[in-house]
């Protein structure tokens, strides 16, 4: 591993005296100068720091769960508190850890490095976009303290707006708030993309990442206000009863969907495109290889962003929908199969005849692709009409997406960490334990989830906290992975800390990668990134990987 | 925080020039201006289902809305709209009083609007036309009835104009502010970004109040019914 | 900033002439009944009103062409909500599956 790299640009102090050079870690000290910071590599530190704790609540409830489910009986807690803890867990994890997870924390580190630029294009948002992501995790602690919400995190009306006795204004609010965050997030991508660009840095020299983050923000500027306006119809519903969901009124409940999932299904794909982008980055460093088929990795997540809008129906197969619109949904659920078809292949073509090395990122990579071929293929299965009718709200469909978000998009962002972690903080985690510890990952995710697609098509409904007997056995073996899985997290965030302080000295590009955060900045990178007074000026393509010769700069340079 | 030789007055430490920095703000502008229209989307895509699942209650329940206050209230947004336009005008050629005087005429006749908004709201909870357990529609005797489907009707119609009046008093505020930098003169015409931008949010609430006029106020006026007694 | 346009004055009054204008023609429609065609005439004057406003006084005819995709975009997204949306209210029981009763 970590050739050195002789890049043209690489002759500026990657080791001056040891703390001498200033860094966007130690450019400023004090709690004032992170909190008021309009550093994106800062915010993304802080985004990281609170995505982690959300992580840990979520996966709490995620344990607690499966600590009930090892046995079939509901021995352990409430049906009630059963209830509120899926409901919990979902949306800790999707609203506070998934959908922020890859965009804000690598993507605001590494978006305005890629694109060869100081900073995003609005860097005061950028931090008002954290604010308002703590005040509504805030204010979900809040919730989650005062007693839960119960109704799943779909928050399907009319259980939501009439029934339900738990505080599901409170939740309401709090994903209200946090979705603005998400929104702000995107735009500021979307404008940095368009408009910040160093000069050669055009749209088809762009790492894959920033295709998959320009893709993921059109979704989150696209989709998130629909879901703002649902929740303000379902407040408004709860609160004064105006009937717009109630079917004694004359509402329709199966509207609620609709706006719901106009949002919920696409953000699906927030949580997983950007993963996508991680894994290209990965698998062309770890390959030392040009990607195979650039374009057609680009344009697909774009593909995917723009489908992953008309599908959403395949939700709604059994709420009453039209069998018309089930059926529309249906074939274009099964055409978002092709893009992301495309990048498995292109992925694994890239693979073909690279110099492959497995450290702990590729490692990752190479899982994201097993999991979620698997979590994309099974999606196949659900779309089809008549496996959904027999699956729907089973354990077949919690299997299918946590191998999509998470043997997907937690598998990429446990890459791209190790990928970029002594970018971020100039020193490395040490690899073998780290190897280790993916495949504890590996091993304990199948266990946990790979059974859960047999208890599903056996008939396992989801979101009940006692089962039949005969699934006893499936049920353990869930449980135990679960306990495996969350040691193998638990490994990773203790190594990552401890390599803070005792890690070794990162050098600016331990990868030997191509790209201008590896190539043209310090690890870690001073405030403005590069070097004082450097002008990025981009020059070739994206992973322009020598295959014969992958230390050599040589080839870049005759090319100028 | 490096300042190069040419003009950079206003110009943030992360772009390469004042073009740069008003481009984006511009792109900016127009994504979120996307995401309100999706937000209102939300909305209109409700509107549309529930009156195409009850197109009589809502032409009853429309013809409860008095059509010549919607109709004044939609002149004088397109006025403060023109005067906003004059704002920006008045700033591209680096007049400030045509700037100050843009803003007022905007404000003053965007407040206009939600006067008359305020007396259209009294009215209807006058009537019991507040969705919610007091909600009375008159039937044809011009007996008040509960959970009627006008209700839906009423629900959409304050949800709509309410979040079209909240985005006026967002504006309002904005205004104010905004009259202060050009009294300052902050406003040049090498940097006036900020008139321009907020330009365009103002001209996005007018476009909505142009849709938001025939699908609530005018969808029952051709029937001739007149309505509840008032 | 050279490439700023500024879009003549009476461009301005002539937009805001033909917006008052299309308002009184609109409720002057409105009070005419043209069945199944009511709704798709006052829309079609919104859309021709609103269409004033973002190509003039929103400077979108002057712009780059991203903003121009970015404007269209907004609207292009809300017509795949519109449409998929009722879809699937508007064929309610279309097929025997399940039956919609008001």
């Amino acid at each position: 591993m970590s050739s050195t790299v002789l890049s043209p640009s690489a002759k500026a102090s990657p080791s001056s005296p040891e703390g001498e050079r200033k860094t966007f870690l130690n450019a400023d000290y004090g709690w004032k100068s992170w909190l008021f910071t309009v550093d994106h590599k800062r915010i993304a530190v802080l985004y990281l720091i609170s995505i982690m704790v959300f992580f840990l609540i979520g996966g709490t409830f995620a344990l607690l769960m499966r600590a009930e489910l090892l046995t079939a009986k509901g021995d352990l807690f409430e049906a009630e508190t059963y209830n509120k803890l899926f409901t919990m867990h979902g949306v800790v994890m999707i609203f506070f850890f998934l959908v922020p997870s890859i965009p804000a924390v690598l993507g605001n580190f590494l978006v305005p490095i890629m694109v060869g630029t100081k900073d995003l294009a609005f860097p005061k948002i950028n931090l008002l976009s954290w604010y308002i992501y703590i005040v509504g995790g805030a204010a979900t602690l809040f919730v989650a303290i005062t007693g839960g919400i119960d109704t799943g995190w779909t928050f399907y009306a009319p259980y939501s707006s009439t029934y339900a006795n738990t505080n599901v204004a409170g939740t309401a609010v709090a994903v209200f708030i946090t979705g603005f965050s998400s929104i702000l997030t995107g735009l500021n991508f979307i404008v940095t993309i368009h408009k910040m660009r160093a000069p050669g840095m055009t749209w088809f020299r762009m790492p894959l990442f920033l295709w998959a983050q320009y893709a993921t923000s059109l979704i989150m500027v696209l989709g998130t206000p629909v879901l703002a306006i649902t929740i303000v119809l379902l407040g408004l519903e709860r609160v004064f009863h105006i009937g717009i969901f109630d079917p004694a009124l004359g509402g329709d409940p199966v509207l609620f969907q609709h706006l719901f999932w106009f949002y919920s299904h696409p953000a699906v794909y927030i949580m997983i495109l950007p993963g996508m982008g991680v894994i290209s980055e990965i698998i062309a460093c770890f390959s030392k290889k040009r990607m195979f088929g650039y374009h057609f990795i680009a344009f697909s997540s774009l593909a995917i962003a723009i489908f992953g809008f008309v599908v959403w129906g395949h939700h709604m197969f059994v709420s009453g929908q039209s069998a018309y619109a089930s059926f529309v949904f249906s074939f274009l659920t099964m055409l978002v199969a092709i893009p992301s078809a495309v990048k498995v292949f292109n992925w694994t073509a890239t693979l073909y005849k690279g110099q492959v090395s497995l450290e702990t990122p590729m490692l990752y990579a190479l899982g994201f692709i097993g999991l979620f071929t698997i979590g994309g293929l099974t999606g196949v299965f659900l779309a089809v009409m008549g496996l959904d009718r027999h699956v729907h709200d089973t354990y077949f469909v919690v299997a299918h997406f946590h191998y999509v978000m998470v043997g997907g998009m937690v598998m990429a962002f446990m890459g791209g960490m190790h990928f970029w972690w002594s970018k971020m903080f100039g020193r490395k985690y040490p690899e073998w334990i780290a190897q280790f510890s993916s495949v504890v990952v590996f091993v304990g995710f199948n266990f946990t989830f790979f059974p859960q697609f047999l208890l599903g098509y056996m008939g396992m409904p989801r979101r009940y906290h006692q089962y039949n007997a005969e699934f006893e056995v499936l049920n353990v073996l869930s449980s135990a992975g679960a306990s495996i899985l969350g040691t193998g997290f638990l490994m990773t965030i203790c190594y990552f800390i401890w390599s803070l302080k005792w890690g070794q000295v990162a050098e600016r590009n331990p990868w030997g990668a191509k790209g201008l955060e590896w190539e043209r900045a310090p690890s870690p990178p001073p405030t403005f990134n590069f070097e004082d007074g450097e002008r990025i000026v981009v020059t070739e393509d994206a992973y322009a990987y020598t295959h014969e010769e992958p230390h050599g700069g040589s080839l870049q340079e005759a090319r100028k | 925080m490096s300042d190069h030789a040419h003009s950079t007055v206003g110009l943030a430490h992360h772009f390469d020039d004042l073009e740069q920095q008003k481009e984006s703000g511009t792109l900016g502008m127009w994504a979120f201006l996307i995401t309100e229209v999706l937000f209102f989307g939300g909305l209109f895509g409700a509107y549309a289902v529930y009156r195409s699942s009850y197109p009589d209650a809502f032409m009853r329940a429309s013809a409860q809305l008095d059509v010549n206050l919607g109709g004044i209230n939609t002149i004088v947004l397109i006025v403060s709209s023109l005067t906003m336009a004059l704002a920006v005008y008045a700033a591209q050629k680096g007049s400030k009083g045509g700037i100050i005087a843009g803003l007022v005429g905007t404000w003053v006749f965007g407040a206009a609007f939600l006067v008359v908004k305020y007396f259209e709201y009294k009215h209807k909870w006058e009537h019991h036309l507040i969705p919610g357990p007091n909600f009375l529609f008159p039937d044809a005797h011009g007996v008040g009835q509960h959970g009627t489907p006008e209700q839906l009707y009423f629900a959409l119609y304050f949800a709509m104009t309410g979040m079209h009046a909240f985005h006026m008093i967002i504006g309002l505020v904005i205004l104010v502010w905004m009259m202060k930098k050009a009294r300052r003169g902050d406003f040049t015409v090498h940097n006036y970004a900020l008139v321009e931008n907020f330009g365009l949010y103002w001209h996005f609430v007018d476009i909505v109040w142009i849709f938001l006029f025939p699908l609530l106020y005018l969808i029952g006026a051709h029937s001739g019914t007149p309505g509840a007694p008032h | 900033m050279s490439s700023t346009h500024t879009v003549p004055l009476k461009i301005y009054f002539g937009v805001f002439i033909a917006l008052c204008v299309l308002t009184g023609v609109t409720v002057w429609t409105a009070k005419h009944d043209y069945g199944a065609l009511n709704t798709p005439v006052a829309l079609a004057i919104a859309g021709l009103k609103a269409s004033l406003v973002i190509l003039f006084f929103m400077h979108v005819k002057y712009s780059s062409k991203l903003t121009q995709l970015f404007a269209f975009a907004g609207f292009f997204w809300l017509v795949l909500l519109l449409v998929f949306t009722l879809q699937d209210f508007m064929t309610r029981g279309m097929l025997p599956t399940y039956v919609f009763k008001h």
